[in-house]
């Protein structure tokens, strides 16, 4: 599934690079550990976390991340905000919080990273 | 100069998961045995026990550092090291402002203010274990306005340390040094000094880990002057 069809059916407020949301979603991580991310997520991967710090723009780039969604209406930082529209990193928001998210996402087909 | 070997990051009984036994007389005596000439006290969220450590210092003749170790919002771990009581209770003010919520003793442990006797003079209420709302930023920014030392803890944890939280130290943070709790995992590569201390939170802990700084007196500004390479002042990793 393309990010575009999960913003639209997740009422998902884009807030960074909007010209960078056509990839295809490879599946999905949760964690709010920055290094757990880093260690254990998949390239073009959807990210869901609450952290809002500008490193989470780092690790997306880093993993080849598809797109970060901050849960709860988490505000990214501005400094973040101005890293990932230099890093083309789409950063969206949602107003559920993880759980029913994941939720959402898994019964749209979306799963979660076999080890 | 001299060559002083520190334990700067201990906790006391004011910590909800540190041993009630982490009481002033007991610390300052503790860290006489082990050897230690300076020690810093880094409660969590709170430093409404320094003053009593200090006063015991004082008495017993071991030089105490006023700090605090304050968890950010990414429940980083950041200790801030200051001059005067003063310029931490500035601190401690700005952490109380941004923290919330009510301790549960029976969930998190005692958080017991004593005094430089070890008579306990009350409780604090707040939920120390929790986080405030300041960024690692804010906190780092807001130490250094009060010419202190802003360190972050344990770096080489997987829990409440910069790196794990955060995956990697963000750029142009303007860290002082990062501390390590086991002397093998200072590692090279790293952009700041290493120093490694206990973080301890029990007697028998304190001293376990600590870093020799050669300095000409016991005071912040000479520690920074260490960690920086300045006037001849150096830390010596082992």
């Amino acid at each position: 599934m393309k990010l575009t069809e999960l913003i639209q059916k997740l009422n998902l407020s884009v807030r960074s690079a909007k010209g960078n949301l056509e990839r295809e979603v490879t599946g999905g991580y949760a964690s709010d550990l920055l290094s757990d991310v880093l260690a254990n997520s998949k390239e073009g991967n959807i990210w869901i976390t609450l952290q809002i710090h500008q490193n989470i723009v780092g690790v997306a780039s880093m993993k080849d991340i598809a797109g970060i969604i901050l849960v709860n209406s988490r505000e990214p930082e501005s400094e973040t905000l101005e890293k990932a529209e230099a890093e083309k990193v789409p950063i969206m928001v949602s107003e559920m919080p993880t759980f029913e998210l994941i939720g959402m996402l898994y019964s749209l087909g979306i799963v979660g990273t076999k080890q | 100069m001299r060559k002083i070997r520190a334990d700067l990051h201990l906790h006391t009984c004011l910590s909800p998961c540190a041993d009630n036994q982490m009481q002033p007389t007991a610390i300052i005596e503790q860290a006489k045995k082990v050897g230690l000439d300076m020690i810093g006290i880094c409660d969590h969220n709170s430093a409404e026990n320094v003053s009593a450590v200090m006063k015991a210092g004082k008495r017993e003749g071991l030089a105490v550092i006023p700090g605090i170790e304050i968890t950010s919002q990414e429940e980083v771990h950041i200790l801030g090291f200051f001059n005067t009581e003063q310029d931490l209770m500035y601190l401690q003010d700005m952490v109380y402002d941004n923290l919330s919520g009510e301790n549960r003793e029976q969930f998190f442990g005692p958080q017991t203010v004593v005094d430089e006797w070890d008579h306990v003079l009350g409780t604090n209420h707040r939920l120390l274990i929790g986080a405030t709302n300041l960024t690692v930023e804010q906190i780092v920014k807001a130490i250094h306005n009060r010419a202190g030392l802003a360190i972050a803890s344990h770096v080489d944890r997987e829990r409440f340390s910069l790196i794990g939280q955060l995956g990697f130290i963000p750029k142009g943070l303007g860290l002082d040094a990062l501390e390590v709790s086991t002397p093998s995992s200072i590692k090279q590569g790293y952009d700041y000094p290493v120093v490694t201390f206990s973080d301890a939170h029990f007697l028998e802990d304190i001293g376990k880990s600590y870093t020799h700084f050669m300095i000409e007196d016991v005071s912040v500004d000479e520690i920074k002057k260490a960690l920086h390479n300045e006037m001849g002042r150096r830390i010596i990793v082992r």
